[in-house]
């Protein structure tokens, strides 16, 4: 078998074997209290740490480029309330007019 | 190439629905609006899937058909180009596996977050925990560690779709879709991410705030110091906060 497709298979049965685990392993069951205090909080510590890295890292450099100026963009329009959809358009249209600007 | 690393987009189609979650009225809302918000990164997803599927064919790539079954299988952007990447620098099977997987390893704790609300029924469970990708759990988070499974579904569905059949086109011959760069779609990601997770901290008070500022440090951190993938799974340990209350 070629290295792509060993790859592939690995890669496929590990993160389906990944996303299923909590589901499958949990099931339904009502998780303690402090554990639910810990989960609802997931969700911010992980959402936060994805704007970090989306907006930020290149492989395991910290890059400064015209992803900022979106992320800045989106920021001013989810200050002024604007929905999802607008914010999402902002930003990639303030980060391709810093790119045309020549912004790396 | 080297910036596609770290995009992150995309589970499997399944279907799910909770008796204990509304009528069905609701439940067809709910798939709507989760349809609906996906919309915007959709696009987004679309074209990088074609990079992905060009990529897959040009030299040095995994090939079409590896490359469109690592798509269907996988629906993983991040880890997928990360694997990709490897591969293509020489770096050899056993790295690229270990980059993908590092990648996907958030998706443990996002599947628990997340458990309670997938279909009791086995299989169907196992279906819906595959739609999980970032995006499609974020537009089902309602702010208070709850999930709406519609909306997962409705998102999930509509990610699966573009992601595949843009890495097909970008297989069969997409270059002329142009670069998603050239276009800021990668700075589609960080700004979706930041909508939603505002839409949640506004009016749950400092806690949750402070939670967000701590994993984002934890995550910015880290990016120097450990592979990407890493960064994003200890800034999870930013909800031990938790604990406390």
């Amino acid at each position: 078998m070629s290295d792509a497709w060993i790859t592939v298979l690995a890669v496929g049965m590990g993160t389906i074997g990944i996303k299923a685990a909590g589901p499958m392993l949990l099931g339904a069951r009502p998780l303690p209290a402090r554990a639910l205090g810990v989960v609802a909080l997931l969700a911010p510590a992980l959402l936060a740490a994805l704007v970090a890295t989306a907006a930020l890292a290149d492989g395991q450099r910290i890059s400064l480029d015209a992803r900022v100026i979106g992320l800045a963009a989106a920021a001013v329009a989810i200050g002024a309330r604007a929905p999802v959809l607008p914010v999402v358009l902002v930003a990639a249209a303030a980060t391709a007019v810093a790119r045309a600007l020549g912004m790396p | 190439m080297g910036r596609l690393t770290r995009l992150t987009a995309c589970g499997i189609m399944g279907n799910m629905d909770r008796a204990d979650e509304g009528t069905a009225a609701d439940a067809s809302g709910s798939v709507r609006a989760g349809v609906g918000a996906a919309v915007p990164l959709a696009v987004a997803v679309g074209i990088f899937g074609v990079s992905f599927g060009v990529l897959g064919v040009s030299a040095g790539g995994m090939g079409a058909l590896p490359a469109l079954v690592m798509s269907v299988t996988t629906f993983a952007g991040s880890a997928q180009f990360a694997a990709a990447s490897v591969l293509a620098g020489g770096g050899g099977p056993v790295a690229a596996i270990t980059a993908a997987v590092l990648l996907n390893l958030r998706y443990g704790p996002i599947g628990v977050s997340v458990a309670r609300f997938l279909p009791r029924d086995r299989w169907r469970r196992l279906a819906a925990s595959q739609l999980v990708v970032d995006e499609s759990w974020a537009i089902a988070s309602r702010g208070d560690g709850r999930y709406d499974p519609h909306r997962l579904l409705g998102a999930g569905v509509l990610l699966y779709a573009v992601w595949v059949g843009g890495t097909l086109m970008g297989v069969i011959g997409g270059e002329a879709l142009g670069d998603p760069e050239t276009l800021g779609l990668d700075a589609a990601f960080p700004a979706l991410f930041l909508a939603l997770l505002v839409g949640q901290l506004r009016g749950r008070g400092t806690v949750p705030v402070l939670v967000a500022l701590l994993g984002a440090a934890i995550a910015i951190a880290l990016i120097p110091v450990a592979p990407p993938g890493v960064p994003i799974i200890a800034a999870a340990l930013a909800a031990l906060v938790g604990l406390r209350r």
